[in-house]
């Protein structure tokens, strides 16, 4: 027996447990295959796919330069503004929640109850808390504010916590034998350690939010979504193109200059 | 005026040896968050007051979150079961077409720039369609029901593992892909022996992850007839009907957090 085969011979054998696995795969997916159901696509469907597809390609031009509140650069500024005010009344209030599900700073129980609100609060999807402050607040872009803030919570709050946990001691004990006062410890030794850290998620957290942002105006929380969909309602399909268009461009942009910013602030390139 | 100096400061060391210090941006950074947070206010009218007078309100749903109606959950599992394979059938087509999408989209693979570019293009415009307008706009063409929702999933699978595995074939290791090709393997050959079995565990793993995001989606798709649970939610909400929505809201967690429990032991034991 030579070495190559001696090798081979050590290799570990997936066998059973592969085709245990496959046949699980496989049967659920047979099962699921039921959601596929053609039965609703008729003639008319096919036309309504031309009908789309020519107004994604020959957009509105006028909504599209408009700058009146109608237009779709100022909807577009809505819809930013709504992820930005929620990103940053989020961030501000899940720092609290942070330290208080972090195992290192307060007793066990404690964090893993805050984890499950925070577990609570990340599962449900934005819109869902859009129709529910709807009620509280009325239609309009202060709810949707709301909501982004409510939802970043539980993200941001997850994220600040694993770097909270992984916080350097060593700096901090240094700090204190060399007689520095509490004040000092936090602002020297512990900002410097998380501002960075905090900074690049709460980055990246309006990313997201600006997708979210985007639909919120489904349920009539403000942004570019409540136009979409009543465009998309009344067959307006150039509008719908313009409105498209204008929701792809601004999400390309902010999310280049979101990794940009980050790579930057993490890696200082 | 030390605060806004912009040029760096020298500082002379006790040894006799000067040290430039950078002059910090972060005043700069705050002022212009604290000047676009003020506009950002005025333009979405954000006004804490009204959240203030509005709570109770907002205390009554909450009362009636908290109290599920349990006997409500038998109408729920036909709906739940819809959601659950339409995000399981719209993941695993996506994951799989993702796979040639993102063979397009390698530059290491495909040496015709044009046609990286492209792919890597239509993969990220893809991405950025919100799922929820994907659906609204498929209900039009295949009708209401599981199927739009299936195909807006789909979508964006194809667009989320296509993504993160181009990224994965363009750092794997190409030493024995060139030495397939200098044998005299084909190209489709040397990538099916020699980059396939080093991106298919984070491939499979990333595929399980969308799954598990793809059911929270799914969810909701039912807001703009797309099938699934979302229906009976937007019904439930619009009736003021709370302690059905609260059943509806446990029902959807217990869920969302077995498959995540289930999908992460997989991914654990892949990678």
């Amino acid at each position: 027996m030579n070495a190559v085969q001696r090798q081979y011979e050590q290799e570990p054998r997936w066998k059973t447990s592969t085709i245990i696995s496959m046949i699980f795969a496989f049967l659920f997916l047979v099962w699921s295959t039921t959601a596929i159901d053609f039965s609703n696509f008729t003639e008319s469907g096919m036309k309504i796919a031309k009908n789309i597809l020519l107004g994604i390609v020959q957009p509105n031009m006028d909504l599209l330069f408009n700058f009146t509140q109608q237009g779709v650069p100022y909807l577009l500024l809505e819809t930013v503004a709504i992820a930005f005010l929620g990103t940053i009344v989020g961030s501000v209030l899940a720092i609290p929640l942070a330290f208080l599900s972090a195992t290192t700073i307060v007793p066990k129980p404690v964090a893993y109850l805050v984890r499950l609100l925070l577990i609570v609060i990340r599962t449900i999807p934005a819109i869902i808390y859009g129709l529910l402050f709807i009620r509280v607040t009325g239609q309009g872009a202060f709810t949707g504010v709301l909501t982004m803030s409510f939802v970043s919570i539980g993200m941001l709050s997850k994220l600040y916590t694993d770097v909270i946990e992984e916080l350097d001691h060593g700096v901090l004990e240094a700090m204190e034998s060399a007689g520095c006062t509490t004040y000092e410890k936090i602002r020297f030794g512990v900002i410097p350690q998380l501002s960075a850290l905090f900074v690049s998620i709460v980055i990246y957290r309006f990313d997201m939010n600006m997708r979210d942002a985007a639909v919120l105006g489904l349920v009539g929380a403000g942004g570019i979504g409540a136009p979409l969909i009543f465009a998309m309602n009344s067959h307006r399909w150039p509008e719908v193109g313009a409105l498209l268009i204008g929701l792809i461009i601004l999400i390309l942009i902010i999310e280049w200059m979101s990794n940009r910013l980050r790579s930057k602030i993490i890696k200082g390139v | 005026m030390k605060l806004f100096g912009m040029k760096p400061s020298t500082v002379t060391l006790s040894n006799g040896k000067t040290v430039v210090m950078k002059r910090s941006q972060t005043p700069f950074v705050v002022l212009l968050l604290v000047v676009l947070t003020i506009a950002a206010g005025k333009l979405t009218g954000f006004n804490i007051v009204e959240l203030f007078e509005r709570l109770p309100a907002l205390w009554v749903i909450l009362e009636q979150l908290f109290n599920p109606n349990f006997a409500y959950a038998s109408k729920l599992w036909i709906p739940l079961l819809d959601t659950i394979k339409m995000s399981f059938i719209g993941s695993a087509l996506g994951a799989l077409l993702a796979l040639p999408m993102a063979y397009l989209a390698s530059s290491n693979m495909i040496s015709n720039r044009v046609v990286v570019s492209l792919s890597k293009f239509f993969l990220s415009v893809l991405r950025t369609l919100p799922t929820l307008i994907v659906a609204s706009i498929a209900t039009f063409i295949l009708g209401l029901g599981t199927m739009a929702g299936t195909v807006a999933i789909f979508m964006f699978t194809i667009a989320y593992v296509g993504k993160l595995l181009y990224e994965q074939i363009e750092n794997a290791d190409m030493k024995a892909y060139d030495a397939m090709l200098s044998v005299g393997m084909t190209p489709l050959q040397s990538f099916r022996y020699a980059i396939l079995p080093q991106v298919l565990p984070s491939y499979l793993s990333t595929a399980l992850f969308s799954f598990e995001g793809n059911v929270r989606y799914a969810s909701i798709l039912g807001l703009v007839g797309a099938g699934g649970i979302g229906l009976m939610l937007n019904e439930n909400i619009g009736w003021r009907n709370y302690s059905n929505v609260g059943m509806i809201l446990l029902l959807l967690m217990v869920t969302v957090i077995v498959i995540e429990t289930i999908s992460e032991t997989l991914r654990k034991k892949l990678i």
